[in-house]
């Protein structure tokens, strides 16, 4: 069953294996998935640890409801201290590895230390090798993929780096199947600066299922539900794409890098285009919503693209050609790169070359004007090989702009050190507060209410976000204001840990509809699936626990209430385009720092941004790191 | 009438859920190595199609069964699989052209699609609907309907010349 999945720890540096049981009581803790991966970070690194060194620790994990009947139980998590940031590094992918990596006996690989060579590893029904890949190494990931499908057979699910991690490009990502990416804080490179090129699993292992016709009665209900929300109907037809034409409009994404709110002539790039190049959409494993497109443009052959890619080779970079997006979405497939991080640092860059503090010397001629499709290409390969300036803009943005000098940082979009996504917070308190609190950095699947965009009835929102734990103060609907927000993003940051942590996809969550998954599901699809009892407040308190020991690592490597912030530009510069409820608008600093308090005493954090020691005794951290795993 | 399932190979999402859900309803565990049902993928070419027992009328596994374990369901109008004669020889395996007969991975058994006894799970949890459980009758004119539609549209283009 699903609790006797092992923790593989693969010391590369020694070639030792060591495989163990997951006791049932830090299941019970930590669940699995990202949760647990976390708590393996916290404890098996110590501070200041370089994480591009041998002393860094990589996770690879499935979820405890993966390949389960859970609705779409299809994630993998990677997790390390990321090269980008400092912080946790933490990715999530869909595709089919982590249920491969279930059926052969594993929910958690722990790899330790540095190969000598180029080597994967290779897992298969329970038994685990690490094989020399020096014939892998340069190649891309589709075709290191190719090659070890033939070498292991066509059922292997590969989960890999390419180039970019290679050459650790610091938001380089892993890649499984076409374009399968655990994208963001550049775990890519964490696995490149350990030599290891892929792992490969195969697994024919039962995962008893420990209450069968429930379970499908269950998720039959789960799935029905899902199947007929307008949502998931646009989703399987579009993919997050459709996205695009609400927020562009309205006023909410960020063009120009950040100079505008919004792109002027979209039409081009709407999500209906993908008509003339798509093939169909397709889905991870066992995922009924199917939001990814497979697509052919000048012959290849790839999949996506997203709303990101829209945003990274869109309007970010003042681009509205659909056929630059869907090339732009291949290149960094191929490579192994961070979609949403290579577009935001060509965007800064072109706004860097705009204002003249780069220059055709620094770029080697290439004219980085906004809307130039030819050099956006140009520059993800030479980010990705890291040619030219591209080997600047690879370090991402403290360090880049650290070597470009002048005043080149204030210009950049970022938290913590990692960039945004295209979108643009000014007109939304709650979002911009879910951002500049999210441990990995700048993002919106850490903590983002994407629901609070669509001025829900108070009552919808007492509805989802007073469940399992009630907010003692008031919700309001309108985007713009700031009252009730902390809750929200403290909510989703539960939601999120909790999907994170069973393996489950976010956008069968309370994420972008009100009405999909939340800890009631959850909860039901772990005592359907594992046996396990555990209410829909346990499963909170699990996903508070997780949120914690990624704040303490976070603590732990020096960050705190100043990094818990948005860059100048969200207070001082407002927005100039847009609907007239979007424009003109800035962050209020004041009511921003009232919003940071209330969110930070809602977590039983001090006014630092500290866990206050009642509150680790409350989730039982008190002891950590306990060493227990 | 006796009802088919019939495979849409262009509606296939190349999910799997078929494969789990046939294990969990056969075996109680989620393992596709012991399902009666395979999406077969192509993921760098992107095609994907799901395999199963076709019900031959004319059924090799059952002219090779030495011990007529093998027999027409009259009721479902499968090929049903009789465990007290099967004597577990796979010769219905390698005869089969379709890969319609398995070999359970624990119990060394042969297996095959039984229809769930006329609630085939994988059709049922399959939402694209790349997978119906449908009248034997219906799979004519659905697949004629089909082929109008996109005849019907390339009509429509040349009148519109």
């Amino acid at each position: 069953m699903a609790l006797n999945r092992r923790i593989a720890y693969i010391n590369l540096s020694t070639g030792q294996i060591e495989a163990k049981p997951i006791p049932v009581e830090v299941r019970k803790k930590f669940i699995g998935g990202r949760g647990l991966d976390m708590y393996l970070l916290y404890n098996h690194t110590e501070p200041g640890t370089d994480p591009l060194g041998p002393d860094n620790v990589a996770m690879v994990s499935a979820g405890l409801l993966t390949a389960t009947l859970a609705s779409a139980s299809a994630r993998t998590h990677v997790g390390a201290k990321s090269p980008l940031t400092g912080a946790v590094g933490s990715a999530n992918m869909g595709g089919f590895f982590a249920p491969e990596l279930t059926w052969a006996g594993f929910h958690h690989l722990v790899l330790k230390g540095k190969a000598e060579e180029p080597v994967y590893v290779w897992v298969n029904d329970g038994e685990i090798e690490i094989r020399g890949a020096s014939h892998l190494w340069g190649l891309s990931t589709r075709e290191t993929q190719d090659t070890l499908k033939q070498e292991l057979g066509e059922e292997v699910q590969v989960l890999c780096i390419g180039p970019g991690g290679e050459k650790l490009v610091r938001f380089a990502n892993v890649i499984s199947g076409m374009k399968n990416a655990g994208g963001r804080t550049g775990m890519g490179a964490v696995l490149g600066s350990k030599n290891v090129k892929a792992i490969a699993a195969r697994g024919t292992m039962d995962v008893e299922i420990r209450y069968p016709q429930e379970a499908l009665e269950y998720d039959h209900e789960v799935m029905s539900h899902i199947a007929d929300t307008k949502f998931a109907q646009i989703m399987g037809k579009y993919g997050t794409m459709f996205i695009q034409s609400v927020t562009n409009s309205t006023g909410l994404v960020r063009t120009q890098n950040f100079q505008h709110n919004q792109l002027l002539d979209a039409e081009p790039i709407e999500c209906e285009h993908i008509e003339e190049y798509g093939l169909g959409t397709v889905g991870c494993f066992g995922c009924i919503i199917h939001c990814r497109h497979r697509y052919v443009v000048d012959g290849i052959f790839d999949e996506g693209p997203e709303y990101t890619a829209q945003g990274a080779f869109g309007w970010e970079v003042g681009c509205n050609n659909f056929e630059t997006i869907l090339k732009g979405n291949h290149l960094v497939n191929h490579y192994g790169i961070d979609i949403l991080e290579t577009g935001s640092m060509m965007a800064w860059a072109m706004e860097l070359y705009e204002k003249g503090i780069l220059t055709n010397k620094d770029t080697g001629g290439l004219k980085l004007e906004w809307g130039n499709d030819e050099a956006v290409l140009e520059l993800i390969r030479q980010i990705a090989l890291r040619e030219g300036i591209g080997d600047v803009l690879a370090e991402g943005p403290l360090r880049a702009a650290a070597k470009i000098g002048k005043d080149s940082l204030k210009y950049n979009i970022h938290v913590k050190g990692m960039s945004n996504l295209h979108s643009d917070e000014r007109p939304t308190p709650a979002l911009a507060l879910g951002i500049a609190t999210s441990t990995r950095g700048a993002d919106h699947l850490r903590s983002r209410p994407a629901i609070d965009l669509y001025h829900l009835p108070v009552p919808v929102l007492e509805g989802v976000y007073n469940n399992p734990v009630k907010y003692e103060g008031k919700f309001t609907s309108d985007y713009r204001d700031y009252e009730g927000k902390a809750w929200e993003v403290l909510w989703q940051e539960m939601m999120y840990m909790a999907i994170d942590c069973v393996g489950v996809c976010k956008f069968h969550s309370v994420f972008l509809s009100p009405n999909l998954l939340n800890f009631d599901n959850v909860s039901k699809f772990i005592y359907h699936n594992t046996g396990l009892e555990m209410s829909p407040r346990d499963v909170w308190d699990v996903a508070e626990r997780g949120y914690n020991i990624e704040r303490l690592f976070n603590i732990r490597e020096g960050f705190g209430r100043k990094d818990d912030t948005l860059v100048d530009r969200y207070f001082d510069e407002p927005t100039t385009r847009g609907l007239d409820i979007v424009r003109g608008k800035t962050i209020d600093r004041e009511k921003f720092t009232e919003m940071i308090d209330e969110y930070y005493q809602l977590h039983g954090w001090d006014e630092k941004g500290v866990p206050t020691p009642e509150t680790l005794e409350r989730l039982g951290l008190d002891k950590e790191p306990s060493h227990r795993l | 009438m006796q009802k088919v399932i019939l495979v849409e190979q262009d509606k296939c999402t190349g999910c799997r859920l078929c494969e789990m859900v046939c294990s969990v309803k056969h075996e109680g565990v989620s393992n596709p190595s012991r399902a009666r049902i395979h999406v077969i993928k192509w993921f760098m070419e992107g095609f994907d199609m799901p395999m199963i027992c076709q019900q031959c009328l004319e059924a090799p596994c059952i002219a090779v069964c030495p011990k007529d374990a093998l027999a027409r369901d009259e009721e479902l109008g499968n090929v049903a699989l009789d465990y007290d004669l099967c004597i577990g020889c796979k010769m219905c395996v390698t005869a089969c052209p379709f890969g319609g007969m398995g070999i359970d991975t624990v119990s060394s058994k042969v297996i095959k699609c039984d229809l769930c006894e006329g609630d085939p799970q994988c059709v049922r949890f399959c939402f694209p609907a790349a997978l119906q459980y449908v009248d034997a009758n219906a799979v004519n004119l659905r697949k004629k309907r089909d082929a109008a539609a996109k005849l019907a549209e390339l009509m429509s283009k040349v009148v519109a010349v």
